[in-house]
């Protein structure tokens, strides 16, 4: 049985300017030339302040891969916001990863 | 000015049947120009899994080959919206967006900055240190005895004091430049350069920033001791003023503080907090 497709997310991080302006751009860029559908949100860190019910549509995605920051930081505002991700999600840091390598692993296709 | 109330709309850009896919550089352009201005965006391709919606309105632009179709939800339940966005530049979708959202709130990106602690609680040994650190009401205790940000808005814009009083290193800041503050993984000598600074903020005051070798003891500790209000305040604010002075916290923290009776009152508050807590683990 082969894997069911990811959801991707992309968060902007538009509420600060703590991730280079030119690895979000290109990670978006590159997720916008594929064929990919993909979810986006402006900040997580926003929505996880007022708790928004939409983190736990997120988080109740099986297969999730999201590009955001720091893991550890990702995973906290999921469970400060009362809807831990799931131990499978795999989150890319574009505050230290490349553009490169995130899009590699958000648009891999599983086998 | 921040507002609670969740994002209004989630915008959808189709690209699917009667519409006429955008290239892929007018794509990057629209969503990048709506998510700086504080909007979510779906994209409808192909090959990854779709997200659930939620009860709020959805607004779908495309670029329709023919006029904008009316769409209703088979549920009844969402109020759905369409535009058709053939030959708009960014900004005009971004208007749009704007004028189809009417005068309902949302937090603006740039006029307000989601600061707050998040705590890592596979690090987090439950000592009440933040509790009884932070002066503006930020944590609180659960219901099941355990430490949590209750109080996001009261957390001072770029101020991580809190995190730096941390034994554990388990309190992030995730909108905040430095390790491993921002959430990047704790090594040992983060974890040491934390101790050290641990012993630096004793200053605060013995009551509540001592021994925390053993934590069967800390409870008694912590809280038997007699000490002279003023000095616990005089020691507290020198600490803080420490903090500027190094560059840790705003200026402007020092400066918001509540006034000495005020600190007081919720030192003792939340010492009891603590102390309550503490005894019922």
């Amino acid at each position: 049985m082969s894997t069911p497709p990811a959801t991707l997310l992309y968060c902007r991080c538009a509420y600060a300017q703590v991730v280079p302006s030119g690895v979000k751009n290109e990670v978006l860029q590159q997720l916008c030339a594929s064929d990919a559908s993909f979810e986006t949100v402006a900040d997580l860190c926003e929505m996880a302040a007022h708790r928004d019910p939409r983190l736990q549509a997120i988080a109740a995605c099986g297969n999730l891969r999201i590009a955001a920051c720091y893991p550890r930081a990702v995973r906290g505002l999921f469970e400060q916001a009362g809807v831990p991700l799931p131990e499978n999600t795999e989150i890319l840091n574009m505050r230290t990863q490349t553009a490169a390598e995130i899009t590699t692993a958000l648009l891999r296709t599983e086998p | 000015m921040i507002t609670h109330v969740h994002r209004p709309l989630r915008v959808l850009l189709y690209e699917g049947g009667g519409s006429i896919p955008l290239p892929a550089a007018a794509r990057a352009a629209v969503m990048m120009a709506l998510l700086d201005k504080g909007y979510a965006v779906t994209r409808s391709g192909q090959g990854a899994g779709a997200m659930p919606h939620d009860d709020r309105s959805l607004l779908v632009l495309a670029a329709f080959t023919g006029a904008a179709p009316a769409l209703e939800d088979a549920t009844g339940q969402i109020h759905i919206d369409t535009r058709d966005i053939t030959g708009l530049e960014p900004d005009a979708i971004v208007s749009l967006v704007e004028k189809t959202r009417g005068d309902k709130p949302m937090n603006e990106p740039g006029k307000w900055k989601p600061w707050f602690p998040v705590i890592d609680y596979t690090r987090c040994t439950n000592c009440m240190q933040c509790l009884s650190f932070c002066l503006f009401d930020v944590y609180g205790v659960s219901d099941d005895n355990k430490i949590q940000v209750q109080n996001n808005d009261n957390c001072k814009t770029n101020c991580p004091a809190c995190s730096r009083v941390c034994p554990e290193v388990a309190i992030m800041f995730p909108k905040y430049q430095g390790i491993p503050i921002n959430g990047d993984v704790v090594n040992e000598g983060d974890a040491r350069r934390e101790k050290i600074k641990v012993d630096i903020s004793s200053l605060l005051g013995g009551d509540i920033y001592s021994t925390l070798k053993d934590r069967s003891t800390a409870f008694k500790s912590r809280f038997s001791k007699e000490r002279s209000a003023d000095k616990a305040l005089d020691e507290r604010k020198k600490c803080l003023t420490k903090l500027v002075g190094d560059g840790f916290i705003p200026a402007d923290v020092l400066a918001s503080l509540p006034s000495p009776d005020e600190i007081l009152k919720k030192a003792e508050a939340a010492k009891a907090k603590a102390a309550a807590a503490l005894a019922a683990q």
